[in-house]
Parts: structure tokens; C-alpha cells; sequence
């Protein structure tokens, strides 16, 4: 039996620290891992834990990130908790398995620490991983700090392994920023972040004997599609119980989380749509353009990528006239994702405000207090102007001269 | 919000050092920030660390800086790295170095007219822990120039910071931080 932790009121924990704690907590079957940067510290610290004996379960360390996705599908398929970590090149090639996972409707659960993506070789934090996996058919939820981390992996286990929903869960976090940047961090004690998972319940489990069953079967034009549209459903209809599961942790905790995160949005006119550590460094400069200049200024933040939440995204920024939706991912011939999705959000309402893009951070380049207040001050602008009279994308921070696109 | 920059080589153990005074700080209620820029991260490459430390909140994420306090843990950095980069008026220095005050300001010009302290950490650790990790007693300095805590408090809340450490390290730490307290000027 695992032994149990004391922990403090408050830690000082990084995010990947968070991740591996909230990991130990859960009280998982199978890990398989192959520790990659920034997330390293994750998976080490996890098994540091299992060598110490805080963990009863399994650790496989494995020979490529592709192994590591393939031994947990294997683990979940067999009836248990899994999870594992991994960050940029490793979750490149984790891809393929990841369609696996969320087709086969299995309740995986992935701390991804966020990080560039190769050519040119870089380990610092941007989205590009987390962009890379958004069609892969996974619930992706994003931490903004390392409590958030640490909270959002508890609850990755139980949205995930809820009987309505059986899919794998991505728990995003910004390498180094949030994955290595130690902050006060509130944790629950052993007991109570179990409980409030709660026990594994298998589903359709391999290793049971009685009720053999079929992974991963072949369908072609007959079946497949029907299969897709079903597992469609079951990510959009997966909405509903990750609110409910905030509202549960929050009646724990009082701590509170919402598919779409607003902040001094109640008179905004202006607001930058982010995502990670930029949505708090925004709301810093925020509050601060609101006492020194006045300009009415918010943030909106998803703190649910997927399933998109299309109409908390409408009613966060009914009211506003001008966003700046901020990619931190290099585009690759079209605008930001946030961009696109936020526009077609908008669309669908009643009122149209203009919206901007921004490229930023891109290989963890400073997002500075300098720049998010000239994204809020361009932004009045459009506002002001009630059109688009800045470039409708932008890359912010970059050295040289400026540059912009679709103008 | 107080903002703190470190100047060390990778292995001194800035890190552990922001993160050890984040700790104490924590315990006290505060808000805390420690985190590094890491690079390649090669052993004795040059690197930067940094705290901050608040009554609320820290949510701004940006690495620029404008320090309160200077931290140099290795005496060559004092000289080779831009330890005044982003300083303000009221940037304190607190610099590793076996040299007289006056000799270093000589050899480091730019630190003339500064809030300038110094305190030899390495010979400290050397003597005391016996290996070239300067980080606690530089914390020991830093207690003594900030007066942000009593030094009977900090050594008692490090107690805690250092626990998974044998007995003997920890006596070691215990005697750098209060030698540096004393040796600073």
C-alpha cells in the first residue's frame, strides 16, 4: 500500500511539480513514459515518488514517445488508470496513437507541457504542440499557472473516466513559464484528492476474461463514419460534465474554473482573448491600463479548447467592441487559431466586434507588460474607429522590422 | 512587489537558492515568484535567476525584470555578466568577491555610485559546507542587507527548506548563512 504524503497548506511547487504530485494522488494504474523537456521534471518526479513508495502502480519507462502513448493504450484498453506526460517533438510523434486513444474511447490522461516545435530546434515554451493535437479527438483543458495545473490534472482523471464521456483528457501548461517557475500552489491532502477522483471503473476491460472484446476493429466506408459522428458527440456532449465537475471541485475547494474564463469583463471594451500564462500577465496589464489611462480593459480566456465552448465564448464577449485574439503558434499560412475560432464564435451573434491576431512568444520569446499594454492600446483603436485600422495580423515582440499579413 | 535577480553559473544553485527563499517567504503568508532562464543549461554556463514576492497574487509572467536586489553568487560574473541590466536607482548589489570593496568597484566600473555590498560566499562555502555552492550564504547576505527577516527566524524556516539533507549539510548551511549575515558589508 502507498504510503501518504504530508503536504503544507500552501507549497512552493513548479507546474511540472504540480502535475507529478496530482499524479501521485491519483493513484494510477499505468504510467507510460519516455521524459522529454520541459516535462521531464514531471515524469521524474513521478517516479521519484514510485522509488520512494508513495505509489502502488506501475511505471514503464519506454523507448519512444510513440511507445509511451502505445503502452498506454494498451494499459487502458486492459481496464485501469493511465496517464503519462510528454512536450513538443515527443508529442509530435505521440500523434498517430493519440487518434488511437480518443477512437477507442479510452480515458487516458496527458500532461502536456507546451513547447516549440522543430526546425529550429528549440526547448522553450509556445503552443505549437498544443495546436498541433486539437483535432485529435481529446478534451484539452489549459492551466494558466501551477495551481491550475495541479487542479485541472485532478480533474482530468474525472472527466475523463465519467461514464458519459470514456475520453482522453490533454492538460496543457506552458513549458518553463508555468512548468518551471515555482509559485504558492494549495493542494489537497492524499485522501481528499482521491476521493474526489474517485475509483477506476472499467470499461469493457481486456483483461476480462468473461467478456472478451474488440480494440481498434477495422471499419471502412460501412461503419466509419457512423463511429466519427458518435465519438463528435460524445466530445461535444462532454461539455456538461466538465462543468459539473468544476462546480463539484469548486464546492471542494472554492476554487473556481469555467469553460470560458472572463476577467473585468462586465464593462470591457476592449479584450485580449488568450491562452497559458499570457492570460494572467493580460489581466496585470489589464487592471493596470484601467487605473493609469482608463481604457476599459478585459480578458477572456478558454480555458477549455476542446470541445470548443462556442457560446460561453459569445456571451464572455457580448458587449465588447474591439478583441485581439492571441496565438502563440506560428500560424503556418493562415491566421491564429484563436483567431478563427473566436471570429466564427462571433459571428454567430448578434453583435460584431472587430478582431485582430497577433503572433507572440513563439519559441518562448518574453511576452512583456510593455507589449500587452500596445496590443490594448491598437486594439482602442479599432474600437475607437469602430473598423479595423491596424493590420488584421501582427506578430508581436519580433525583432526587425514589423510585420504583418492579410492587410 | 519586491524583485530580486540572481547572476550565477549553472550548478551553484541559484535555483535552489530562489526557490529556498521562496519557500521561507511562502511560510510567511507572502506570494511568491522563483524561476530561472536556463538556456542550454550547461553546467557553469552563466545563467540568471529570479524571485518575486508580493502581498497578492503574482500574475504577471513576464521574465523582464527591473530588480530591487542584485545577487552575484560567482565572483567572475561581477565582472563578465550585465548585472546592472535593467537597474533602477534604488538596485542593490550584493556581490561574491574576496576583493576589498573599493578594488572591485575599480575592476567593475559601472558599479560606482551604486548600493554596492559584498560578501565572499565561496570562500564561506568552501569553509563551511566544503564545496564552491554559494547560494545560502548569499541568503544570509541578503537577510542582512534587506532586514526582510530576523536572521534567528530565516535560519529556523531554512531548517524546514533543507530537511531532506544529512544532519552535517545542514549544520554546514546553518554556520555559512550566519557567517555571511556577519561578513557582509
Amino acid at each position: 500500500m502507498a504510503e501518504k504524503l504530508e503536504l503544507q497548506e500552501v507549497e512552493v511547487w513548479d507546474g511540472n511539480m504540480a502535475f507529478a504530485q496530482a499524479m501521485r494522488q491519483a493513484q494510477i494504474d499505468v504510467v507510460a513514459a519516455y521524459p522529454i523537456t520541459p516535462s521531464t521534471p514531471t515524469v521524474h518526479g513521478y517516479a521519484k515518488f514510485l522509488a520512494d513508495g508513495y505509489i502502488d502502480g506501475e511505471f514503464v519507462l519506454v523507448e519512444s514517445e510513440h511507445a509511451a502513448m502505445s503502452g498506454c493504450v494498451g494499459a487502458a484498453a486492459a481496464g485501469g488508470r493511465v496517464a503519462t506526460a510528454t512536450s513538443s517533438q515527443g508529442f509530435a510523434l505521440m500523434i498517430e496513437v493519440l487518434y488511437q486513444a480518443s477512437g477507442m474511447r479510452l480515458p487516458i490522461v496527458l500532461g502536456l507541457v507546451n513547447r516549440a516545435l522543430a526546425s529550429p530546434l528549440n526547448v522553450n515554451g509556445d503552443h505549437s504542440d498544443m495546436y498541433l493535437g486539437r483535432d485529435a479527438g481529446w478534451i484539452m483543458i489549459d492551466a494558466f499557472n501551477a495551481q491550475e495545473a495541479y487542479d485541472l490534472m485532478l480533474m482530468g482523471f474525472k472527466i475523463a473516466e465519467n461514464m458519459g464521456v470514456r475520453l482522453p483528457v490533454m492538460v496543457n501548461q506552458d513549458g518553463f513559464i508555468t512548468s518551471h517557475t515555482a509559485q504558492n500552489v494549495k493542494p489537497l491532502q492524499d485522501e481528499v484528492a482521491y476521493n474526489f477522483i474517485g475509483e477506476y471503473k472499467e470499461v469493457n476491460a481486456m483483461l476480462d476474461f468473461c467478456k472478451p472484446v474488440t480494440y481498434g476493429a477495422q471499419t471502412e466506408e460501412d461503419w466509419h463514419f457512423e463511429f466519427k459522428a458518435k465519438q463528435h458527440k460524445a466530445l461535444m456532449d462532454s461539455s456538461k460534465v466538465i462543468k459539473d465537475v468544476f462546480q463539484e471541485f469548486e464546492t471542494l475547494t472554492k476554487r473556481a474554473y469555467k469553460s470560458v474564463e472572463s476577467y473585468m469583463m462586465d464593462d470591457a471594451e476592449v479584450a485580449i482573448v488568450a491562452l497559458g500564462s499570457t492570460v494572467e500577465s493580460a489581466v496585470q496589464a489589464a487592471k493596470d491600463l484601467r487605473e493609469s489611462e482608463g481604457i476599459k480593459a478585459g480578458v477572456v480566456a478558454t480555458r477549455v479548447i476542446r470541445p470548443f465552448p462556442f457560446e460561453e465564448v459569445q456571451s464572455a464577449l457580448k458587449g465588447v467592441k474591439a478583441i485581439a485574439t492571441l496565438d502563440r503558434s506560428a500560424p503556418g499560412g493562415t491566421l491564429g487559431m484563436l483567431y478563427n475560432e473566436v471570429s466564427a464564435s462571433m459571428y454567430q451573434s448578434e453583435h460584431r466586434p472587430v478582431i485582430s491576431n497577433y503572433i507572440y512568444g513563439l519559441g518562448g520569446r518574453d511576452m512583456t507588460q510593455k507589449e500587452l499594454k500596445e496590443i490594448f492600446s491598437d486594439t482602442k483603436k479599432n474600437a475607437d474607429a469602430g473598423k479595423l485600422v491596424t493590420p488584421l495580423q501582427q506578430f508581436s515582440g519580433l525583432r526587425g522590422p514589423k510585420l504583418s499579413f492579410f492587410n | 512587489m519586491l524583485e530580486i535577480r540572481w547572476h550565477s553559473r549553472a550548478g551553484q544553485g541559484a535555483v535552489t537558492g530562489a526557490k529556498g527563499l521562496g519557500d521561507v517567504v511562502a511560510n510567511t503568508g507572502k506570494e511568491v515568484q522563483a524561476f530561472a532562464f536556463y538556456g542550454s543549461a550547461k553546467r557553469g554556463a552563466a545563467m540568471t535567476a529570479y524571485n518575486r514576492i508580493d502581498d497578492k497574487p503574482i500574475i504577471n509572467h513576464e521574465k523582464y525584470m527591473v530588480p530591487d536586489y542584485v545577487l552575484v553568487i560567482d565572483p567572475a560574473l561581477a565582472i563578465s555578466a550585465d548585472i546592472t541590466a535593467h537597474e533602477k536607482e534604488e538596485t542593490k548589489y550584493i556581490i561574491t568577491t574576496h576583493l576589498p570593496k573599493e578594488e572591485l568597484l575599480k575592476l567593475v566600473p559601472k558599479l560606482q555610485g551604486k548600493e554596492v555590498y559584498t560578501v565572499d560566499c565561496m570562500k564561506i562555502s568552501m569553509e563551511t559546507i566544503g564545496r564552491a555552492i554559494p547560494n545560502t550564504p548569499m541568503l544570509g547576505a541578503l537577510m542582512k542587507v534587506s532586514g526582510m527577516f530576523d536572521i534567528e527566524y530565516f535560519k529556523n524556516a531554512m531548517l524546514k527548506v533543507l530537511s531532506k539533507f544529512p544532519q552535517k549539510i545542514i549544520d554546514a548551511n546553518m554556520t555559512a548563512i550566519t557567517r555571511a549575515y556577519n561578513e557582509v558589508k
